[in-house]
């Protein structure tokens, strides 16, 4: 993790890998400074709390476990639109009345299978079945949608108490930060050596900068897809067992247009939606925005009204930020 | 050359995973409740009740995305079977505005009795309720008022202003109680942009400020679990000490209180909204939710009595006059923990 510029000027292969990731970061970094610095001057009592961070960092840790997911996916050349819909699915079908006889680890045995299983099927379509990824995912977002409701009646299915384990998951802190976090941080930081450490990560660059290449260099480009949407929907079972944990309940209506914050976050992470490069830093870093974005809000007493404006406003400059520290526009 | 295909010992490590996983997903959807239904609602309309001219009620609201909207369905169906008089034919419920309007004109055209609608939208159903009344079908408008008044015989619905008026009483009554000068009172609506919210909203600004009592903060969420616990966990930490919070909704309800308990918060009260089965055991309980007030679906079983009285041309037990009336605006009750053994019943399963 060094930014030294001349190298990248010196080195054109090394900045196509790693340099642009990691300058792209600079203006992420500033835009997470400045709204510090907001939260600091605006409610000094309030912002920089243990509870607060706490806070903040909890409620990243769903959407944040998802934007892993997304991330590999689109550097991987794809997009998942089915994301906020498979974690309401897993949520669903980990909390009806029969999975939850079977208590607590079945429970999250269900939520993680079911999201990997929808994430083979996106897969399978995409890599086996050649259909677009936008298409396919937007097919499994209406119909995971669906089956979450019939599952569930349309009704908001609540973790019995005998159950209770999965609501510690939210309870129990562990240096002050409940469990949910540390699940966050692990996922984060196994995106993160997955995709900078070993060949699935490597394939992955290469899969998404050049499909035709990544063939030719002997990569089965269809099994690896398979494999990125499979751990895409691995990680909605993950965040579906996190909004299980933190709202003590499964339902359809979970996860309402993720994948639309998903997706931004991992924009604003410096992630190419052609695909190629990305950071799962970048992501992480992108959540963390959004998050704190909607916790000073909050904080001031602002309606999400003008939220969602800051949102659109943030999302823009960004991405003008990054194609300023590229200085060749893609 | 052809080599028997023998499968691989990882073939079949993944697939029998496969199976298995199946196995376990299928039997993992099954969503039988264990205790049957509520016993109906008790017939207590003097002699209106015995049977008379059978009548059919056509029936139709929009598709279940939210506890309230089933268990106006359900509401409604329970209070039919009571009466032996009553062909309930309910059409598919929908989201969609041209299906709700195709399925109303199907009622018409198959000449039921009377119709009872909750409408997706007042505004734009109010031309086939017009033509149905233009027909010589009374139409039982509930709750989502038609605008035009042609378009109905009689309304019954609930009073959102009425809601935020008991709960700001509640909250109002017992923060004087305890003395508590300059309260913390925070609230949680549901979606900002419906004039339901904005009616309650200002319900209960208007109930707190005969206290000399105002709001301190609010925020918007979606009527959704996830949303309630969302914007609950992010107030909670701007607000170190609350002294009282109301939620307009039951549903989002469950959310809003795990994030208190994870927040491990217990300096306030609550007050609910709606009037769920799950918020009146948790009135039960000794927790911090101490109150709900009621926009009860039961409306539903009220609107097909009446429907019935309407096309058995009957009027109402308890009044004077010889016919239904024409607009009937349900009280918001406010359930406590003295009298939730009798509310809970009515209460509707989010």
């Amino acid at each position: 993790m060094t930014f030294t510029l001349t190298k990248k000027k010196a080195d054109p292969p090394e900045r196509a890998r790693r340099g642009p990731g990691e300058i792209r970061h600079l203006g992420l970094l500033g835009a997470l400074g400045l709204l510090v610095v907001v939260g600091l001057v605006t409610q000094p009592g309030e912002f920089a709390t243990g509870g607060n961070i706490s806070g903040i960092l909890t409620l990243a840790a769903t959407i944040g476990v998802i934007t892993v997911g997304m991330t590999f996916v689109i550097i991987g050349g794809g997009i998942d639109l089915s994301v906020g819909a498979l974690m309401a699915l897993a949520s669903v079908w980990a909390t009806t009345l029969a999975t939850q006889s079977y208590g607590p680890v079945v429970m999250v045995l269900c939520a993680v299978l079911v999201g990997t299983g929808a994430g083979v099927v996106n897969g399978l379509l995409i890599a086996y079945g050649r259909l677009v990824p936008f298409i396919a995912t937007l097919a499994m977002l209406v119909a995971a949608r669906g089956l979450g409701q019939r599952i569930s009646e349309r009704k908001t299915q609540l973790i019995r108490p005998e159950n209770n384990a999965i609501e510690s998951l939210a309870t129990t802190r562990v240096l002050g930060l409940p469990l949910v976090v540390y699940l966050f941080a692990a996922v984060a930081a196994a995106g993160w050596v997955l995709l900078n450490r070993t060949t699935f990560g490597r394939r992955t660059f290469a899969v998404g900068g050049n499909p035709e290449a990544a063939r030719l260099a002997g990569i089965d480009v269809r099994r690896h897809t398979l494999a990125l949407y499979a751990l895409s929907g691995f990680c909605c079972g993950i965040a579906a067992l996190i909004i299980m944990a933190r709202t003590t309940t499964g339902s359809a209506t979970h996860g309402d247009l993720y994948e639309l914050d998903a997706i931004a976050a991992v924009i604003i992470g410096g992630t190419l939606l052609t695909g190629g490069r990305g950071t799962v830093v970048g992501s992480i870093l992108g959540v963390l925005v959004f998050t704190i974005i909607t916790n000073l809000f909050v904080l001031n007493g602002l309606q999400t009204t003008d939220q969602l404006i800051a949102k659109g406003v943030i999302i823009v400059v960004a991405v003008l930020l990054q194609r300023r520290g590229l200085r060749t526009p893609t | 050359m052809n080599t028997p295909r023998i499968p691989s010992r990882r073939g079949l490590l993944i697939g029998g995973a496969a199976v298995a996983a199946g196995g376990l997903a299928a039997a993992c959807t099954g969503n039988t409740p264990e205790e049957a239904s509520k016993p109906a609602a008790a017939i207590n309309g003097g002699d209106n009740d015995k049977p008379g001219t059978k009548v059919t009620i056509g029936f139709s609201a929009p598709a279940a995305d939210h506890g309230w909207i089933a268990a106006i369905t359900k509401n409604a169906q329970d209070v039919a079977k009571n009466y032996s008089d009553v062909t309930l034919r309910a059409v598919e419920p929908t989201n969609d505005i041209n299906q709700q309007i195709s399925a109303v004109e199907s009622l018409i055209a198959a000449k039921v009795n009377v119709l009872v609608l909750l409408p997706n939208d007042g505004a734009q159903l109010n031309q086939v309720a017009r033509k149905a009344m233009d027909a010589g079908i009374p139409v039982v408008n509930l709750d989502r008022v038609f605008p035009d008044k042609l378009s109905y015989r009689t309304w019954i619905g609930g009073d959102n202003y009425g809601m935020g008026v008991a709960a700001g009483h509640y909250v109002g009554e017992k923060l004087k109680q305890k003395n508590v000068s300059n309260p913390v009172i925070v609230e949680i609506q549901g979606i900002a942009t419906l004039p339901l919210t904005q009616d309650r909203s200002k319900g209960f600004a208007d109930a707190l400020a005969t206290y000399d009592f105002k709001v301190t903060a609010k925020q918007d969420a979606k009527f959704t679990v996830e949303s309630g616990n969302q914007v609950a966990a992010n107030l909670l930490q701007a607000h170190k000490k609350i002294d009282a919070l109301w939620n307009h909704d039951d549903d989002q309800g469950v959310g809003v209180l795990a994030a208190i308990k994870q927040a491990n918060r217990k300096e306030f009260f609550m007050v609910g909204g709606a009037g769920s089965a799950n918020a009146m055991r948790e009135i039960q309980g000794s927790g911090v939710l101490e109150a709900t007030v009621t926009y009860s679906p039961t409306m539903a079983g009220s609107a097909i009595r009446i429907a019935r009285l309407i096309a058995q041309d009957k009027g109402m037990a308890d009044l004077v006059e010889q016919r239904a009336p024409q607009s009937l605006t349900l009280a918001s009750e406010t359930v406590t923990k003295d009298n939730v053994a009798t509310y809970l019943p009515l209460g509707f399963e989010s």
